[in-house]
């Protein structure tokens, strides 16, 4: 694997490495003062949730001391929209070698970059979602652990540096929008979780926005479909 | 004991929602049509969903009335309009960002 390939692979990842530092970071600190728990629940968290938001519920989860079973319908309503990602990478994934892993560390910034980006050249898909997942991974256990260590020790105030996960999300939106004509299924996306958000309020509002989604993508599809008949 | 349950399942739960798509429609089976075509335009969908998810705290009706997320937004997107630069747009975006919550909101 060649040298230019590989940094291709990690400038497509820094805002990501940005993002995950301070709240992989924002996540250690919050076990620690939350829980008093250290660095190995940190450690063992990230490895095996890699999740952001899940393992900020976990710890309030763990906090409040809620019972199995609650503890495990609220995670999942956090984190169904990975039904989503699955969905539209069964074919990108079919056949690749680490897929059991890829798949376990599909998280939204790692959805991202898989479905927009292409790989470098001479590099196939595979390998390219393998490594954008490992490095994701590899950053989000080194913000965690490294912020439940000495979060505490920065001195500098890095508030509002959470934002550079919604800017990745907003030029991933942009670049789909300028590169693709049917603007539909991002019209139905937005407006459907703006309206869904503002009936179920931000604890549940994202099954129903899936559902609406789904819906309203099927429908639209059939209309299309009717019109190429004609 | 009971903290190391909590995170067992929880992990599993968050483990499980990322496997069901491919448990369900797996290697070798025949993706049925609706499914393909759903994981064609999702992508779209999902990157709105996503802004919005991540816009979901942002208290719109009291003071700065969300004013920093939608500048900053709307930077983002602009500069990226412009330049179509991903790492300039998040970065000055996320520097923006910073400078507004921190110093003038």
């Amino acid at each position: 694997m060649n040298k230019k390939a590989l940094k291709t692979v990690f400038l497509d990842t820094v805002p990501v490495l940005t993002g995950y530092l301070f709240l992989g970071a924002g996540f250690g600190i919050l076990l620690a003062e939350q829980t008093g728990k250290g660095v190995l629940w940190a450690f063992f968290m990230s490895v095996f949730m890699f999740a952001g938001s899940g393992q900020y519920l976990a710890v309030s989860l763990i906090a409040n001391g809620t019972s199995l079973l609650s503890s495990a319908i609220a995670m999942f309503l956090v984190n169904a929209r990975h039904i989503f990602y699955g969905i539209s990478l069964l074919g990108t994934y079919k056949g690749a070698k680490a897929k059991p892993y890829m798949i376990f560390g599909l998280t939204d910034e790692t959805y991202s970059l898989v479905t927009q980006n292409q790989p470098p050249e001479g590099m196939s898909k595979h390998k390219y979602c393998f490594l954008v997942t490992l490095l994701d991974h590899i950053y989000w256990i080194t913000g965690c652990t490294l912020g439940n260590l000495a979060g505490h020790l920065i001195p500098i105030n890095f508030e509002g540096v959470e934002f550079v996960l919604t800017a990745l999300f907003v030029t991933m939106f942009v670049e789909q929008w300028l590169t693709h004509k049917n603007h539909l299924p991002a019209i139905i996306g937005v407006a459907s979780t703006v309206l869904c958000l503002a009936i179920f309020g931000s604890e549940i509002f994202l099954i129903p926005s899936m559902v609406m989604i789904a819906v309203l993508l099927t429908v639209t599809r059939k209309t299309g479909r009717r019109r190429t008949d004609v | 004991m009971y903290d190391i349950a909590l995170i067992a399942v929880t992990a599993l739960v968050i483990a499980a929602t990322r496997f069901i798509p491919f448990l369900i429609f797996g290697e070798k089976r025949e993706i049925p049509p609706l499914i393909t075509y759903l994981g064609q335009v999702l992508p779209f969908a999902i990157m709105g969903m996503l802004v919005v998810y991540c816009l979901k705290d942002v208290k719109f009706l009291s003071a700065p009335f969300g004013a920093p997320e939608l500048i900053g937004c709307a930077i983002v997107a602009l500069l990226h309009l412009w330049k179509r630069n991903s790492l300039l747009s998040i970065g000055v975006g996320t520097v923006a960002y910073m400078i507004m919550v921190q110093l003038i909101f």
